[in-house]
């Protein structure tokens, strides 16, 4: 026993002093539904902490208003804004997919921002029709084939990736990921549920192998020659070309393929944010939001994960500049969250992993 | 000494005397009942979400999925079960009774691989084995074969998750058996030996069944975690149950179906349990025997060479390999933050696992020694219960703490308002508080399993004697048992705090503002394909764990030499 004690001791010293830096954040939490000087904003975001603190610094920087900043997976964040209701300390929420925005709408976490600038720089398609949410940037979800294998041209829409020609040829992930959830609701959107479960059938027919690993995974796989064709979202793609030796390599093995330019054009999707229902901070929450838009934000989110901007005339990267430019679908991204669980029910129906 | 239900001498007085307070005792079992409903509050939150109205997604899952993802929950957990067993028991005995070089080492080592989060170890061998990974381009470029000309065993596989899952998790059935073959009565080992047994027969027919409440309290840590399991199984495709919660929740957007596929897994543990509990039916598995040396066998140098393989195997791929390739690609980036950053996520991880460590032990040992106390179907109950959410992931409990916690802040602010005016926002919501209640729901049973274990191996002779001298049971467990199963409460502690330090579900989502931790830190990198970022973090966990692994498994093995003094000193013995 005497050696627990010491030991205990130790842990216990220990835990104080680790935890002791959470209780200014503690106290940050309380003042949020009293203060109206609006100082301090905070946000709920499933973007990375990489991906959005920098900006949220410069925020900070530029008006003076502090950002205090939780991230966590989509789905567990909107579960905690919905049951901590009107006492939430969150008052804007960032998140990715256009299906977890409309979600979050449907289960009345948003109000609506009444904004010009905001209206004015985003286009209608890439935002909420209540102004509930807004598109902050964008990215393509296209399809990627083998340098040498497959000729250029040999595939130009979604709707081929199911032609027989191509089985066991072709690698994609699971459909527990809410990328490929969203694809499978445009051609929904498009094509209504019976041409698209028979679609999906026949991609399953066509995978090289089992869905696994993210969007990276199915670009090396092309590259290494496991499969001719892959499907992943481009920021992925834009990683790979400024990565390692490897990583570039990879990249270098493959071709990106812009899907349906004859037609209705390549399937973008968004991360955006919304203001917390429960949040007072009109104004503090508004300026965020517009300041998230300018040419300068618009910029870095190009600059530094490449993704397109939302802002039409920003300034894309060196890289995304090198991809050339491609015609977008235009289909309203709310589309995509309300026919998102149709979407998972049909590929459990066609059998995709 | 008791291998089976008619070789025990002392089953009449199996119950501990009749207790001198038993308003005490009630009080007790008062206090039992009070913390396994607090702990089950955020199951019984997601259980009975089951009764709400059904969207008919259920119909849905049975026609298409379902069978799936039982079936594949099952093998995994089969699998599991097969690789910790075989891997942690053959090394525990192997290092208890044989001699060969390296053991001492040995001994310690083989609990490393504990402190490697199973996600960190399937992104490691899917970065080294699939078909663009270092290992198959190599073996292309040398032969000039391509993908597709020879075979290659796909990693990302319901085999590839056995193996992932069995190398992080054989340390809790190592730990555990090990222990329990150390406290065995050497008697038993030395009667064996004198009918003539060697040491392979000896495992199988006298020490495995003696250890057997220690190998299935190892067992089911393995099984339920491998149950709980989210990360590995999501990156390698495999449709489990636990895959099939978070799509369906998510995905389908149905928290109903998706609590019903919880409430599925729930009872799939609990069968196994109880299924456990009633095949060994009346069996008690105390020493009885004198603490003479224990038999050891110094194997010639084939046999030595064949155990420090089976040794170092486990070793090499649940930890050296591992860790050396997130080494290899820490060093290929420039770490994107400082080290000052990195000292107050390390702080505050081991901060959260100390605290929670020690919280966890307490409640253990009150649960624990009221079954001893009170023996029976209801303390029985309320214990496994009480270690019901290890089997559940980590979002699914963090999910059932928030709603009544939110519900209970908000309750208390509407009324406050209403009669003073005044406004307290949440109070436990986002704090430090409800995620540390969010880890005891989440790992009580991997103290409580160890506690129990250990207390278990304590003859109730022990109990009575300090009885009959007066002692009441409070100071009786601190002066008798409390001493007894050192080890066993060092145990429990650095196996608790190594899961908090991995954890990460639940962490994600009820950390307060601006708190990261290291895991927090090496998920949000991995999750976004960066691999080679997520390393440096990565190592830090596996790091920090180490330390408190090392000193453990020293004092413990210290613990044990007084154990055996203790005992040898008791007039009671035999």
């Amino acid at each position: 026993m005497s050696r627990i004690f010491p030991l205990a001791t130790l842990a216990l010293a220990t835990a104080g002093l680790g935890l002791a830096g959470c209780s200014e954040n503690a106290e940050q939490n309380g003042d949020t539904t009293a203060d109206q000087g609006a100082t301090t904003l905070s946000v709920y975001s499933a973007r990375k902490e990489d991906l959005i603190a920098p900006l949220l610094d410069r925020f900070t920087d530029e008006t003076g208003i502090e950002v205090q900043l939780l991230t966590a997976k989509a789905g567990a964040l909107l579960s905690r804004l919905e049951s901590e209701g009107r006492n939430t300390p969150a008052d804007v929420l960032i998140t990715v997919d256009a299906g977890n925005l409309q979600r979050a709408k449907e289960a009345d976490v948003f109000q609506p921002i009444e904004s010009d600038a905001l209206t004015d720089r985003i286009p209608a398609n890439l935002r909420d029709v209540d102004n509930q949410w807004f598109g902050l940037s964008q990215r393509a979800r296209v399809i990627f084939t083998h340098m040498e294998n497959v000729e250029e041209g040999a595939i130009t829409s979604y709707a081929e990736l199911a032609d027989p020609k191509f089985k066991g040829k072709i690698c994609i992930r699971s459909s527990d990921n809410v990328y490929n959830q969203s694809l499978v609701a445009s051609l929904i959107a498009e094509h209504g549920e019976e041409w698209t479960e028979e679609w999906a059938t026949g991609l399953v027919e066509n995978m090289a192998r089992k869905p696994q690993g993210g969007d990276t995974d199915q670009i090396r796989a092309v590259a290494a020659g496991e499969c001719d064709i892959a499907v992943a979202n481009t920021y992925y793609y834009g990683s790979l070309q400024n990565g390692s030796d490897t990583d570039r390599k990879a990249a270098d093995a493959v071709r990106l393929a812009w899907p349906n330019q004859d037609d209705r054009g390549a399937h973008v999707n968004v991360s955006g944010a919304g203001m917390v229902a429960a949040s007072d901070k009109t104004e503090a929450v508004t300026q965020l939001l517009e300041f998230l838009t300018t040419e300068a934000s618009q910029e870095w989110y190009a600059q530094v994960n490449n993704e397109f901007p939302v802002l039409p005339g920003a300034r894309a990267s060196e890289t995304l500049a090198q991809w050339g430019e491609f015609k977008a679908d235009d289909l309203n991204l709310s589309t995509l969250g309300e026919l998102n669980p149709a979407a998972v029910k049909l590929m459990d129906r066609a059998g995709w992993q | 000494m008791a291998v089976s239900q008619d070789a025990q001498p002392h089953v009449l007085i199996d119950k501990p005397a009749v207790p001198t307070g038993a308003g005490g005792l009630s009080a007790w079992k008062g206090g039992m009942i009070l913390i396994t409903a607090l702990l089950a509050l955020p199951l019984a939150v997601i259980v009975a979400s089951v009764f709400w109205p059904d969207k008919a997604t259920w119909s849905h899952l049975a026609d298409t999925v379902l069978a799936d993802y039982v079936i594949n929950s099952a093998l995994l957990a089969i699998g599991v079960g097969v690789g910790t067993f075989i891997l942690g028991t053959g090394t525990a005995w192997l290092l208890s009774v044989c001699e060969f070089p390296g053991r001492r080492i040995f001994e310690w080592a083989l609990l490393l691989p504990l402190a490697m989060p199973a996600y960190i170890i399937a992104y490691t061998y899917t970065g080294l084995l699939d078909v663009a990974g270092p290992v198959q381009s190599s073996l292309r470029a040398l032969t000039g074969w391509s993908v597709g000309d020879y075979p290659f065993p796909e990693i990302r596989s319901l085999g590839g998750a056995i193996l992932m899952l069995t190398l992080v998790l054989y340390p809790y059935v190592y730990m555990l058996t090990r222990a329990a073959f150390l406290e065995q009565s050497s008697s038993a080992l030395n009667v064996a030996r004198s009918l003539g047994l060697g040491p392979w027969a000896m495992f199988r027919r006298v020490a495995l069944p003696l250890a057997r409440p220690s190998i299935v309290a190892g067992l089911s840590l393995a099984i339920m975690e491998t149950l709980a399991d989210y990360g590995t199984v999501q990156y390698f495709g495999i449709p489990t149950l636990t895959t099939g919660i978070f799509r369906t929740w998510f995905g389908l957007d149905d928290i109903i179906a998706a609590a019903q596929l919880s409430a599925l897994l729930l009872t799939f543990i609990f069968t196994v349990i109880i299924i456990e509990r009633l095949s060994r039916r009346q069996a008690r598995y105390h020493h009885h025997g004198s603490w003479q040396a224990r038999p050891s066998f110094k194997l010639r140098r084939g046999q030595a060479t064949l155990a420090f393989i089976a040794c170092a195997l486990p070793l090499g791929l649940g930890f050296i390999v591992p860790s050396a390739q997130l080494l290899a690609w820490s060093l290929e980036v420039t770490p994107t933050r400082d080290l000052g950053e990195f000292a107050v996520l390390a702080s505050r991880s081991v901060g959260l696992a100390g605290l929670t460590a020690i919280l966890a032990l307490l409640l253990a040992l009150f649960l624990a020694y009221g079954h001893r106390l009170m023996p029976g179907r209801l303390t029985f109950t309320i214990n496994r219960i009480a270690g019901m959410g290890y089997a559940l992931p980590g979002t699914v409990i963090a999910v059932g703490v928030i709603i009544p916690f939110a519900a209970f802040d908000n309750t208390l602010d509407t009324w406050l308002r209403d009669q003073f005016g005044v406004s307290s926002g949440l109070l436990l919501s986002g704090t430090v508080a409800a995620l540390v209640f969010a880890y005891l729901v989440r790992f009580l049973a991997v103290s409580l399993n160890t506690v129990e274990a250990g207390l278990g191996r304590i003859r109730p002779s022990m109990d009575d004697a300090a009885r009959s001298m007066g002692a009441n049971a409070g100071l009786t467990l601190w002066r008798v048992h409390i001493p007894l199963i050192r080890g066993s409460l060092l145990t429990a502690a650095l196996l608790v705090f190594v899961d908090v330090l991995k954890e990460l579900p639940a962490t994600l989502v009820l950390r307060p503002f601006d708190f990261n931790t290291l895991a927090v830190r090496a998920f949000e990198l991995a999750s976004d394909e960066r691999l080679r970022d997520a390393a440096l973090p990565a190592l830090a966990i596996v790091a920090a764990g180490l330390i408190p692994v090392i000193l453990v498994s020293r004092s413990i093995t210290r613990a044990r030499g007084n154990e055996g003094s203790i005992s040898s000193r008791d007039p009671i013995d035999e």
